[in-house]
């Protein structure tokens, strides 16, 4: 049941708090552990030992209940209660007294600040010219207490009192001596982050910025393909059998098993149809036209541009973040040679021997759904299939995925590129390369689809 | 918490028999150290004698194969969350390479100890960010900047702003003047005894540097072999006879700093 609670405990001493608790001894709050802690704070002002109030500024307060000291020592030791009002740690109190005497008390330290400012800011100071703070009563004090401490005196100051400062420890003098020696330095607060103007032409300079650096990059890019087809000993081989094993070999059995998995929902989506219409034959036509053309080279684009590509952006911007490829050009070596052509041969190898690959597997996928869905038998399906898709579809679906391998290899190692010396950068950089190289593919398998249908293929 | 706990007899760590095991390669055989409040206490010792690895175990990062470490008297490898949460308030680490996160801008990253663990309001957590990021001689102007915007030197005293923001009572320093050229380690050194001086700090250091070993350390232990070579002031170790220790203290770049030192 204790464990619903936290506590808080106040030790009173006589005498201070007259009105309310006319005794000394021991206070324990009681809060629910959700309600905000550590705001409890005891403000009492004495002014001339004929008044005094309490002001306990705790918003959240549940219960608080008064024990003799003897009782609630033992009631905190034997709960093993916080002990926030422990000798060591006891919350900072400020009292003043005759109207002249600011008596400061408790534990100046930063777990305290929050309710010592909301302290100092409720207190009416007195009227009086000159004010003397009476710190020798101040247990522990780290830098954020010695902050409010001298803020507040130097507000005293600046409204015309005089204020001393008497009985410091000694341990916190240093403390105190730093925090004013680095006061006017710090003062004048820390400078606000400028964000640049974002006008238009601040937008259009930042994009075609990204434009030419894009184009330099696809410019080197060409003149090293060709540089290595003239001299194919450039090219290196491990680094591009390494990526065909690492993007092509073992992306087979995710891309088999999508692949699949699309023949069988085209087939299904068609059977639905087709069979309302007796026409339960033509599913072949949709199967093979429709995997060979568009859906196989665009599921494995896409899916190499989400496992290889994000891969190549990480992989080169964490190079540049290790200085990698600043080592690589000051061997006198190229980046391009060494980490992006190998990585764009490979994709367009692999990506084109996956389609062919995802074409068999869907096309097995839609002549099973065919079969058990609407009575085409596997013969039929062949049979169908020779005479109604035409070549052509299988060429221009293959024909299409080099292309699809040239933008997702080239985007994310353009990205990778712009990654500058920052974590964040690393993901973002990485994200942009995915959906770019994603969005390019569709973009460029859209052009192919109207320039083809001009053509009549 | 610059508070009377400073003279306080208990030791603030004590690593008792340590060993420490990576597959078959033994980095410690049977470590035991005791560290004294107030004091900054260095540790030495050659390159992969396994220094940094013991801050590591030390500070609750890497557990140990073996033994027991003990910070404030608690032993960090049994501590639950809760508990490593509370010892963690306690001390702060500057890490070799700095540790900032490099999303946020210096000011930012030195507010993070006080936006999460307390709830002062953000005024007074500016002024406490200010005062820190001063105290560490860097220039106000640099509060609004990114780690990557920073030299080497400055983001080293940007992780120390970092580290003392709570007032801690521990403060551990991996190789702090490692890649510093010799005005800003110095400058360095000085502002580490300047910070143990105000804020009651014990210190413990990983370090190889000769000079900042003579001039700021207390005491120097020196790691070597998996164990702990000898312990005690520098003019101690400088008269010991172990032959890895006599080689790290005199050798040409040793015997300068220790001329320098008794110079000055």
């Amino acid at each position: 049941m204790w464990k619903k609670y936290d506590f808080l405990v106040g030790y009173l001493r006589g005498g201070n708090f007259k009105k309310k608790n006319p005794k000394s001894g021991v206070l324990i709050w009681f809060f629910k552990k959700s309600s905000c802690r550590r705001k409890f704070c005891g403000v009492v002002q004495v002014s001339g030992h004929s008044h005094c109030s309490l002001f306990v500024l705790e918003k959240e307060r549940k219960a608080r209940l008064w024990f003799p000291k003897p009782v609630g020592y033992l009631l905190t030791q034997f709960f093993r209660l916080p002990m926030t009002g422990t000798h060591q740690n006891r919350p900072p109190h400020v009292l003043i007294m005759d109207d002249a005497v600011i008596r400061c008390e408790g534990s100046w330290i930063i777990p305290h600040l929050t309710m010592l400012n909301t302290l100092l800011t409720e207190i009416q100071w007195p009227l009086v010219r000159d004010l003397v703070w009476d710190v020798v009563n101040i247990r522990a004090m780290d830098t954020g207490g010695a902050i409010v401490l001298y803020r507040t005196i130097m507000e005293l100051r600046s409204k015309g009192h005089q204020v001393s400062l008497e009985g410091l420890r000694p341990e916190f003098e240093e403390l105190m001596q730093l925090v004013s020696s680095h006061w006017d330095r710090v003062h004048p607060a820390l400078p606000v982050k400028e964000h640049k103007k974002k006008n238009f032409k601040w937008w259009v300079s930042r994009h075609t910025g990204h434009m030419v650096k894009a184009l330099a990059f696809v410019g080197e890019a060409t003149v090293h393909v060709f540089h290595s087809l003239r001299r194919p000993s450039l090219i290196r081989w491990r680094a591009l059998f390494h990526s065909l094993d690492r993007d092509g070999y073992h992306a087979l059995p995710i891309t088999g098993l999508l692949a699949f998995l699309m023949g069988v929902v085209i087939a299904y989506q068609g059977a639905e149809q087709l069979r309302q219409f007796g026409a339960n034959i033509f599913v072949v036509d949709l199967v093979g036209i429709s995997l060979f053309r568009e859906i196989s080279p665009l599921i494995v684009a896409i899916l190499i541009a989400g496992r290889s590509g994000s891969a190549y952006a990480a992989q080169i911007g964490t190079m540049k973040v290790t200085e990698e490829l600043d080592a690589i050009r000051t061997l006198g070596l190229s980046p391009m040679q060494l980490l992006v052509l190998p990585r764009v041969f490979a994709l367009v190898i692999a990506v084109p021997l996956l389609t062919v690959y995802a074409d068999i597997l869907g096309v097995i996928g839609g002549a099973m759904v065919a079969s058990s869905q609407l009575n085409v038998s596997g013969v039929e399906f062949v049979g169908r299939f020779e005479e109604s898709v035409a070549l052509r579809h299988f060429f221009i679906g293959i024909g299409k995925a080099p292309c699809f391998a040239i933008i997702i290899a080239m985007v994310s190692c353009y990205q990778g590129f712009q990654i500058r010396g920052n974590v964040d950068d690393v993901g973002r950089r990485t994200t942009i390369g995915v959906v770019q190289s994603i969005f390019l593919v569709i973009v460029f398998d859209a052009v192919c689809s109207i320039i083809f249908s001009w053509w009549n293929i | 918490m610059a508070s009377g706990t400073i003279h306080h007899a208990n030791p603030v760590i004590e690593v008792s028999h340590v060993c420490t095991r990576f597959g078959d390669a033994v980095v410690h055989e049977d470590v035991n150290l005791t560290i004294r409040p107030g004091e900054i206490f260095a540790i030495a010792g050659g390159n992969g004698s396994g220094k940094s690895t013991l801050l590591r175990e030390i500070i609750g990062l890497h557990p140990q194969t073996e033994g027991t470490i003990r910070l404030f008297g608690q032993d960090v490898s049994v501590l639950g969350e809760h508990g490593a949460q509370n010892v963690y308030r306690r001390l702060g680490v500057m890490f070799q390479q700095g540790g900032l996160f490099s999303s946020l801008t210096l000011a930012e990253n030195v507010a993070v100890p006080l936006k999460e663990h307390t709830d002062v309001s953000s005024e007074l957590i500016r002024d406490i960010v200010a005062m820190k990021i001063v105290t560490v001689d860097l220039p106000m102007d640099s509060a609004g900047k990114f780690p990557s915007e920073l030299s080497g030197g400055m983001r080293r005293r940007a992780a120390l702003a970092r580290a003392i923001v709570m007032d801690p009572e521990l403060l551990f320093l991996d190789e702090p003047t490692a890649g510093l050229d010799p005005i800003i380690a110095a400058g360095f050194d000085a502002l580490v005894l300047q910070l143990k001086a105000v804020l009651g700090l014990t210190v413990v250091m990983v370090t190889h540097d000769l000079d900042s070993l003579w001039r700021i350390a207390d005491r120097v232990a020196v790691l070597g072999n998996g164990t702990i070579l000898g312990v005690g002031t520098m003019h101690e170790l400088a008269e010991s006879s172990d032959p890895i220790i006599h080689e790290y203290f005199h050798g040409p770049r040793g015997r300068s700093a220790q001329s320098q030192y008794e110079v000055s």
